[in-house]
């Protein structure tokens, strides 16, 4: 039996790699290795993610730059053959902007960096990162981003909504200007899932204040689709209320 | 080849707001730009007592200018080196287009090119 295997793309500007890499493995027991943008993805990654930060500074627009970088090619060979891919804030900006998935990230209505609790509403319960929570489920989760107000046209929108491919909104509307709230999308196959929250600053009751446990189902719904010989996150303590963190099992 | 100076300038499409450039029209030209010596004092629409404009203005705030709408936009400047102006133009929008140096989804370019002086 093997551990379950995700690599967190790193750029240079990217800042939330170590608190993903931390709770992939401290928190849930995956075998997470660090992918460098001019690297390729390691044969055998079974997931993949894109952590936020400020990939070349946000240089031309946030995320413009990184999509051109090297290891995009693969990010985008590994999506269409169905692995999952989570990015997150500046993963998604990278997302959009390199069309893996629609839309664009806007500059904030408020124009300010936005660094706040937010709560989420669960709109597709059937991707590889939510298949553990159900349609209108909260996460209170931060969000922490300058250039977070979603934006694409009418007719994608339309099309979001009607192919189930709005993962999540803000339960506020009106948090950053995002059209009908939107705050997490997939691509048409579901496994490309991409949100401005972070969830890795969420999954922890030592960094949630609210509750932690809708945050670590979407680590959850990750291990959850995997193969069953490959699980093997078993070895963590939920953590709630001040139980002890178990240790990752390593075998 | 001549050289030139190619403008590119990025900006929103029309019809996505535009939140600095509503804020910088609303919060600063409109309401600075008035002129205090006439009245002053917005009434709730943001006109002053004095019977100004609709958008605002004072004709004899802001020097006049009748200001109704601000778009920001993003500028980058090239210099080009090309047979003539309009291929210089035409091979910066191929470079724009194919590195996304603008977002279509987004944003619309206007590019222009100026011979640099000998």
């Amino acid at each position: 039996m093997r551990l379950v295997k995700v690599g967190i793309v790193v750029f240079p500007g990217s800042n939330c790699d170590r608190d993903m890499h931390h709770v992939l493995r401290d928190v849930f027991g995956f075998d997470v290795q660090y992918v460098w943008h001019t690297k390729p993805v390691p044969a055998g990654t079974d997931a993949v993610v894109l952590p936020g930060g400020f990939s070349y500074g946000d240089r031309l627009r946030a995320g413009a730059i990184a999509a051109h970088s090297p290891v995009m090619s693969d990010v985008r060979r590994l999506a269409s053959e169905g692995t999952p891919v989570l990015g997150v804030c500046n993963g998604f900006q990278v997302l959009t902007e390199s069309g893996i998935l629609p839309g664009a990230l806007l500059v904030n209505e408020s124009l300010g960096f936005m660094c706040q609790w937010t709560s989420l509403v669960v709109e597709n319960a059937s991707t590889p990162f939510t298949s553990m929570m159900h349609a209108g489920q909260r996460i209170p989760i931060p969000i922490a981003n300058g250039e977070g107000r979603y934006y694409a046209d009418e007719d994608t929108v339309r099309d979001l909504w009607r192919g189930g491919r709005v993962v999540f909104r803000y339960a506020d509307d009106s948090v950053n200007g995002s059209v009908d709230g939107i705050a997490g999308i997939c691509n048409d196959d579901g496994n490309v899932v991409g949100m401005m929250p972070h969830p890795e600053r969420a999954a922890e009751y030592e960094t949630n204040p609210v509750d932690c446990g809708p945050a670590r189902m979407i680590f959850e719904s990750l291990a959850g689709c995997m193969p069953a010989q490959q699980i093997s996150h078993a070895g963590y303590a939920v953590g709630v209320g001040g139980e002890e963190k178990g240790e990752a099992r390593s075998q | 080849m001549r050289r030139f100076t190619v403008t590119v300038v990025i900006e929103n499409k029309q019809g996505l707001s535009d939140p600095e450039g509503e804020t910088i029209l609303r919060d600063l030209v409109l309401k600075e730009g008035r002129d205090e010596s006439n009245g002053g004092g917005d009434n709730e629409n943001g006109n002053n007592e004095n019977g100004n404009n609709e958008n605002g203005n004072n004709e004899n705030g802001n020097n006049g200018c009748r200001i109704s709408e601000i778009k920001t936009a993003k500028m980058l400047r090239m210099t080009v080196d090309s047979q003539d102006a309009e291929s210089a133009v035409r091979d910066v929008r191929r470079v724009c287009d194919a590195l996304h140096l603008y977002n279509p989804i987004v944003s619309s370019v206007d590019i222009t090119a100026e011979p640099r002086p000998e």
